[in-house]
């Protein structure tokens, strides 16, 4: 059986020889960079902003449980049921029930990245349910069946022709190059759905505590109508979503946007604090909050990391991260890709299947400059480093780093390994890049550096 | 002033020019060096390998040698990140923590020393080409280091330097990431080599002969006329 | 136990152990000052915005030209009723909900209306031409509009039909977000309605190849008038 660890080697060596797929990725990545920096430098001070972004959700998330209560009461207080889900199983079934005793037939989903978490499409059409993505990106890799790309922008592998392609295919239309033409076929298919279906699944950006209200952005208005047309409206959110007071708001959705996407402000930042109320015009009769755990509070134990819960999910430790922008989303294999993804997917699905995530970093530290609430992530990966070591050391490398501290302690020993490594280093160029060469991880690629005639040390011993 | 001078293991190993650069510069400059012969690394491919254990090892020899110097300068912006930040997390909680906290304080890396220590901008070298500078990610990132190697660059004699494009991405070397994923390491450098060559530099000059290594590699293999060269050589030249 | 206890006695467990502030200890800055005081700074930290009215109408015109919202200023009812009527040459039937503004000029379009307020077919909504709202304000500091299910008709109103047009008193214009949370906070504080949106833009969409589209699912224009 192929690991995690396997399968992502050799996904990142293909995918890196993908030499036009990582252009379109970088190309679009560096529009997206230009936008922000632009947005960024709007503010009048950003790294302040940063800085109480951060606080707030740390008060958030160590005083989760409070929070987490007051905001849950608020919603009861208002109609709204609020059901608790320690893992996926619980979730899905959560779900499905709800579903079930609605006579359900039909299921509109906007972006909901927790849902990818528990697999939640797969379990309804299971149990016999339509169910279709609203969000343009989710509908196109929905029709392809394939997981996103990118959980901020879930197509963005692909190019207009693949796209016009597929809806040729699955939807039966006439093939176009026009994105808007694209885009277009996808309203008309969606228009109906959103009208005829019973059940409306969202997720949630922030949760109020305060107010007792889900908080959800997006640019198209899917999920605006998600929520409003459908009879009943389930939302799916992870319990670190918390934000104590409303106008936190104030200071988090233009930090979202520009960290997220290059913009100044979402298009809609939504606002859900219970099914229809007296005197109002639509909205569900029923609203359902479902608050996931599935091992954050497991993350949540980890004191060095806990930080990790501070997410709200803007995608821009991706977007700037060097290994994503050459290995691509799927590489990965997770719900939630680069940086953050590499710190959190331990966690959440087992340390010892998913350190490789943590390996596969240059720890360039991109990622935590570029994180709008301050996540230390690289420090983070080398902490998942350590950790997978402690609790399960591979022989290889502990004789190897038994071997270096030798070395680098004891300056005679050293010595002798540089004497040692002149004298082969001139066989070497028999073996140089070939299957026999110890050194092949390195030299496939990249000539070896020479070892100096005479090293530094050997000048000081000289000169004095 | 008394200077204890912090060569990483592979400036001594391969690239020993660039610790006699930075000798001759600041005995130049009048300074005093003292060099700790019996120090070698100071543990990042350990620590970076999450064998934290054996890292320590290696740093509380280097943290013993330290403590009594005056200052100590570093030839690299990421062993220095080492002693000024990864050190204070290795040794969080232990006997060790303010020694390692004095340490960081008065250890500097070569670029910094000069501008922000000495303050000293201008050293009189002469290097008639085109160069592009490249950012450690450690230094650029973790030292705040990005206008004291500009500065000394831009008076410097016959130089000319231009700004690649995305000069803060990542070079792809990071430690032991570049032999355990090769493919992602070379995609990086590759794309590092060509930002680098679009601007018509004859050199990629950097503050870190590790990155400088990584791509040096790649464009011997590639057959590219693209140099590499330390910071440090860049300024001993006249 | 319940799963609820569950989740909460984990979480009670897992807090036992303190995590430290992000940031470098001399950034902190609510630990310093109390969170009422930090509310203040927020405004000072987001992007500048003017002073006087002036100001504020400026900056809501620039941001709805780059987000390519036709804002436009009227002076009077009857000028309102004058931009609308020239717009509705192509309409059949609009959209609206009761309100001051709305009830003063929509009806004398001479069109078929549906009124949200008095229950509606969604697929005869969806079929209307335009949708008209009002609004609870607007937010110079980014060209947006705010609407609750109270203010501007329900949820469907202002992002079913293709076209969603906002009538607003210029004294409706606030400088900031920070202003305009603390509206909502004032206005509904005792019972907030089920629904409140920022609207900033037409709907649009980047995930073909990040190209812009505009009206992926929403409206494909919005107009802000403006009296």
């Amino acid at each position: 059986m192929t690991t995690h660890a396997q399968q992502f080697s050799s996904d990142a060596d293909r995918t890196t020889r993908d030499l036009e797929q990582r252009a379109q990725i970088q190309s679009a990545l560096r529009s997206y960079e230009v936008a922000r920096d632009a947005h960024k430098s709007a503010f009048q001070d950003w790294e302040a902003a940063r800085q109480t972004a951060a606080e707030i959700k740390w008060d958030a998330v160590n005083h989760l449980d409070q929070y987490l209560s007051e905001f849950a009461e608020k919603l009861q207080a208002r109609g709204t049921q609020v059901h608790w889900a320690s893992n996926a199983q619980q979730a899905r079934d959560i779900i499905l029930n709800i579903i079930r005793a609605n006579n359900a037939r039909s299921i509109i989903k906007s972006k909901v990245m927790t849902g990818e978490e528990i697999h939640i499409n797969e379990a309804l059409e299971k149990a016999g349910f339509e169910v279709v993505e609203s969000d343009l990106g989710e509908f196109i890799v929905q029709l392809r069946r394939e997981a996103p790309y990118h959980f901020v922008f879930p197509a963005m592998h692909l190019k207009r022709g693949e796209i016009s392609e597929l809806f040729s295919r699955e939807l039966g239309t006439a093939p176009t190059d026009d994105p808007e033409e694209l885009t277009m076929i996808a309203r008309r298919v969606l228009r109906e759905k959103y009208i005829t279906a019973d059940v409306g699944i969202s997720g949630a950006n922030f949760a109020i505590a305060e107010t007792g209200m889900i908080s959800i952005t997006e640019n198209e208005g899917n999920a605006r109508l998600t929520c409003a047309l459908p009879r009943v409206h389930i939302a799916l959110l992870g319990i670190e979503k918390v934000l104590p007071k409303l106008r936190d708001l104030a200071l988090f959705l233009p930090m979202l946007a520009t960290a997220g996407a290059g913009q100044a402000l979402t298009c809609y930042n939504s606002l859900y604090g219970g099914p229809r109320q007296p005197g109002e015009s639509d909205g569900p009769e029923e609203f359902h909050v479902v608050l996931l755990d599935n091992n954050r509070t497991h993350l949540l134990a980890d004191k060095e990391q806990r930080d990790a819960l501070h997410c709200i999910r803007c995608g821009a430790c991706l977007n700037v991260c060097p290994i994503y922008r050459n290995v691509g989303g799927h590489t990965y294999g997770t719900t939630y890709q680069g940086p953050i993804g590499s710190v959190i997917t331990p966690h959440l699905r087992g340390l010892q299947d998913w350190k490789h995530l943590s390996n596969a970093s240059s720890l360039c530290g991109a990622c935590t400059q570029a994180c709008p609430v301050k996540i230390d992530l690289h420090h983070h990966l080398l902490q998942n480093r350590r950790n997978a070591f402690t609790e399960n050391p591979a022989w290889r490398e502990k004789l190897t780093f038994k071997l270096f501290r030798l070395v680098m302690n004891q300056p005679r020993v050293y010595l002798f390994c540089v004497k040692l490594s002149r004298l082969i280093q001139p066989l070497h160029r028999f073996v140089d890049g070939t299957r026999l060469d110890p050194a092949l991880g390195w030299t496939k690629t990249r000539k070896l550096p020479k070892i100096a005639p005479q090293t530094f040390k050997e000048f000081w011993q000289n000169r004095k | 002033m008394k200077v204890t001078l912090f060569i990483p293991c592979f400036i001594d190993l391969c690239y020993p020019s660039v610790g006699m650069s930075i000798v001759q510069i600041l005995e130049r400059l009048g300074h005093t060096i003292d060099y700790p012969e019996e120090l070698t690394c100071c543990g990042q491919p350990a620590f970076n390998s999450g064998c934290w254990d054996e890292a320590r090892d290696v740093a509380v020899r280097v943290v013993e040698r330290l403590k009594d110097a005056e200052t100590i300068v570093i030839a690299s912006g990421s062993c220095g990140a080492m002693l000024k930040v990864f050190y204070i997390e290795l040794f969080q909680g232990t006997a060790y923590e303010q020694k390692v906290q004095s340490v960081a304080n008065k250890t500097f890396e070569f670029s910094d020393f000069l501008v922000t220590k000495l303050g000293v901008t201008d050293l009189g070298a002469r290097f008639p080409a085109r160069v592009t500078f490249h950012d450690g990610c450690h230094g650029l990132r973790e030292l705040n280091l990005k206008e004291q190697p500009r500065t000394l660059l831009s008076h410097v004699r016959d130089l000319e330097l231009l700004e690649m494009p995305e000069a803060e991405t990542c070079c792809g070397f990071g430690g032991t990431f570049a032999t355990k994923f090769p493919m992602i390491s070379t995609a990086m450098g590759d794309g590092k080599c060509a930002s680098a060559q679009e601007t018509s530099a004859e050199y990629i000059v950097s503050n870190d002969s590790s990155c400088l290594m990584h791509l040096q590699g790649l464009l011997d293999r590639q057959g590219k006329p693209l140099k590499t060269i330390h910071l440090a050589e860049v300024l001993a030249n006249s | 136990m319940s799963e609820r206890e569950k989740i909460l006695s984990r979480i009670r467990e897992a807090l036992t152990l303190s995590a430290a502030v992000p940031g470098h200890p001399q950034d902190h800055l609510l630990q310093v000052v109390s969170e009422e005081e930090a509310a203040q700074h927020i405004h000072e930290w987001l992007p500048a915005v003017g002073e006087t009215l002036e100001d504020g109408l400026a900056l809501f015109a620039k941001n709805s030209y780059e987000l390519k919202t036709d804002f436009r200023l009227v002076d009077s009812e009857e000028d309102l009723l004058a931009q609308l009527a020239e717009m509705a040459s192509g309409w059949k039937k609009i959209a609206i909900h009761r309100g001051e503004l709305t009830d003063a000029v929509c009806g004398k379009l001479g069109l078929p209306v549906c009124i949200t307020d008095e229950g509606y077919d969604a697929s005869y909504l969806e079929s209307c031409d335009v949708g008209i709202t009002q609004c609870d304000c607007l937010v110079a500091q980014t060209g947006s509009v705010l609407v609750t299910a109270r203010s501007a008709g329900g949820r469907a109103l202002s992002v079913l039909p293709p076209h969603h047009i906002v009538l607003a008193r210029r004294d409706q214009l606030l400088p900031d977000l920070p202003s305009a949370f603390a509206l909502l906070e004032e206005r509904y504080a005792t019972n907030y309605p089920s629904f409140i949106s920022l609207i900033t833009g037409p709907s649009r969409t980047g995930d073909i190849e990040r190209i812009l589209v505009l009206g992926a699912h929403g409206p494909k224009q919005l107009t802000v008038l403006c009296i």
